[in-house]
């Protein structure tokens, strides 16, 4: 009796679910459905200019399997002396598939004393990560990670 | 209610530095979700964190929908002088808070 209630309820679910699905169709089309690598490279381009960005002296620290996409630890570091001369100015992270291609921006300076930053961040799915360090000499320095993400975050229903 | 979490020594040596982690209570809902009846939710977020030591800008944050529910940021600041830091988050819907503490440097 139970079991039958239960294979009930979830065929309820799916077929609201599905309708759900058609309903926000016209929406969808509307706007892009998510971030893609040309979106990517035009917001680093937003935060870089024309400089060239190099890889190196970035570190970023994502796990590389993920479970649950709404909440992924991520730490940036950046080698750097954090002097007045010579220091991270800015740290902004970009992905490849979320809805948008920003993460975060975050903005230090010598005082900082560190360059490192850690946050949680979401993932829609598996994909991309990429951390862009501005320095004080205006030279961009950059860490790409791969990261495979099995529960996805962002644009679930809301039950 | 205090809606805002902050870790920070509350001693140090001068020139130390000190790692500063703060959590902030908030739904950080991204406004690319929908209900089950095809209404997208609409956004809200905290869009901006400030960290100020003794009235001087060291940390800024600018977030995006990215930024997971209940944001937690950490970093770093050298313990210069004794003192207060602030902290301010700012986001959409005119959400506003603000949380101190105060350092002593030796």
């Amino acid at each position: 009796m139970r079991k039958q209630q239960k294979s009930t309820r979830r065929q309820f679910l799916g077929l609201a679910g599905g309708a759900a699905v058609l309903g926000t169709v016209p929406i969808v089309t509307l706007r892009p459905a998510e971030a893609t690598p040309a979106t990517l490279t035009a917001a680093i381009r937003a935060v870089a200019g024309e400089a060239a960005v190099r890889t190196g002296k970035v570190k970023l620290d994502v796990p590389p399997l993920v479970e649950n996409g709404n909440t992924v630890p991520m730490t940036v570091s950046v080698s750097s002396p954090m002097t007045a001369d010579d220091h991270v100015k800015s740290i902004h992270v970009f992905n490849e598939k979320n809805p948008q291609p920003n993460v975060g921006n975050f903005h230090l300076g010598p005082h900082a004393g560190r360059a490192q930053i850690s946050t949680r961040i979401r993932l829609a799915d598996s994909q991309r990560i990429v951390a862009i360090a501005r320095l004080s000499d205006d030279s961009f320095w950059s860490a790409t990670v791969d990261v495979v993400v099995t529960l996805a975050a962002c644009t679930e229903e809301v039950i | 209610m205090t809606s805002a979490l902050i870790n920070v020594p509350k001693k140090a040596k001068r020139g130390d530095i000190i790692e500063i982690k703060t959590l902030m209570s908030h739904i950080m809902e991204t406004g690319y979700r929908h209900t089950a009846t095809g209404e997208m939710v609409p956004r809200d977020i905290i869009t901006s964190f400030t960290f100020r030591y003794n009235g001087i800008e060291i940390f800024r944050a600018d977030l995006f929908p990215a930024i997971a529910a209940n944001p937690f940021i950490s970093f770093f600041t050298v313990a210069t002088e004794s003192g207060k830091f602030e902290f301010e988050w700012i986001g959409d819907r005119g959400f506003a808070e603000t949380a101190s503490a105060s350092i002593s440097v030796e």
